[in-house]
């Protein structure tokens, strides 16, 4: 049982790896990527923690909660470029407004 | 360009950092450690009910049956993003990419006859073994956007109303059932056993072919208008 905590870690260390990118980079299409990793490491801990059943097959609620997630991800996902698109084409730059002072 | 993408954050500041988020991804982790190695969770109910629920594949009983408002909600987010992304604007005029090669020029005809089978198989597959609908509109979706990368123009008599039918045929079938089930005196989505599989077969295929569609159409990256249809493929 010990690889589904294994997965689980590798998920909570892919959430905290986004999060990290999403503070430290200020371009648009970056904080989205980093957005998606922290999604998919939810995802991860999810998928994983659904394997703690005692029978061979896991719980399949998480999984089903998993598969709408990635969905709405990527309809968020695809909203946020083309807002990153509509911004870049009125500033001329992939960066927030008060990102651009210094 | 990196260098003015880091320089908001003195090297100081990126240590405190760092230290605040091994300090988060320890708690996560001893909070993920915590939890009991063994855990019945849902399983048991799901595979309890599984025989009214006219599918044998767990995940596709809790996603269609048990959990059916969840999806369609689910199905109403993924038409509201592609409302969104619409409202930004038409699609761009010019198109940014450089021209097909002979490899993506001849890719799609290879593939996207092989993409749709495996979207109908999936999508049929999916009451007795992983697949299903989100799985096959993901490749119809695939299909779509790497028929849009081979320079590939959507018809423009197709893209207003005919169009905007398959967008809402998912949502709208997932209601108009529910709607029906509520007529006849049921809850919500609250399928009869004896039809629940077809039931779900028909949402499904409805589904389907929206999220293909309404993927393929995320990726065009804004309202087809017509005239720019024909500007942007005139070439």
């Amino acid at each position: 049982m010990s690889h589904v905590f294994l997965y689980a870690l590798a998920g909570v260390g892919l959430f905290t790896l986004g999060l990290y990118a999403l503070i430290v980079h200020t371009h648009l299409l970056r904080n989205i990527l980093a957005i998606n990793v922290m999604g998919s490491g939810v995802f991860l801990v999810l998928v994983a923690l659904a394997g703690r059943t005692p029978g061979a097959s896991p719980d399949p609620v998480p999984h089903a909660m998993v598969i709408t997630g990635i969905v709405v991800a990527i309809s968020a996902t695809a909203l946020a470029l083309a807002l990153m698109l509509r911004v870049r084409a009125e500033t001329g730059r992939a960066r927030l407004p008060e990102e651009q002072l210094e | 360009m990196r260098a003015a993408d880091h320089s908001w954050l003195s090297l100081a500041s990126r240590w405190v950092l760092l230290l605040l988020l091994s300090a988060l991804a320890v708690g996560l982790g001893y909070a993920v450690l915590c939890l009991s190695s063994q855990a019945p969770g849902l399983g048991e109910r799901v595979a309890e009910n599984i025989e009214t629920s006219g599918v044998s594949n767990p995940v596709t009983a809790v996603l269609l049956n048990f959990r059916g408002y969840d999806t369609l909600l689910e199905m109403g987010v993924l038409l509201v993003a592609l409302l969104g992304v619409w409202s930004l604007g038409s699609i761009p005029e010019q198109c940014e990419s450089p021209p097909p090669g002979p490899v993506l020029n001849m890719l799609p005809r290879l593939l996207v006859p092989v993409l749709i089978l495996v979207a109908g198989y999936l999508l049929w597959v999916g009451a007795y073994a992983p697949g299903g609908a989100f799985q096959a509109g993901s490749v119809l979706g695939a299909a779509g956007v790497l028929l849009l990368l081979a320079g590939w123009c959507p018809d423009v008599r197709l893209v207003g109303l005919p169009l905007r039918i398959v967008l809402a045929a998912g949502l709208g079938m997932f209601f108009t059932v529910g709607m029906v089930l509520i007529l006849v005196g049921r809850q919500l989505l609250e399928y009869p056993p004896a039809l629940a599989g077809t039931l779900i077969l028909l949402i499904e295929a409805a589904a389907t072919l929206s999220i293909g569609i309404t993927l393929a159409a995320l990726f065009l990256g804004g309202r087809p208008d017509k005239e720019r249809l024909r500007r942007r493929f005139s070439h």
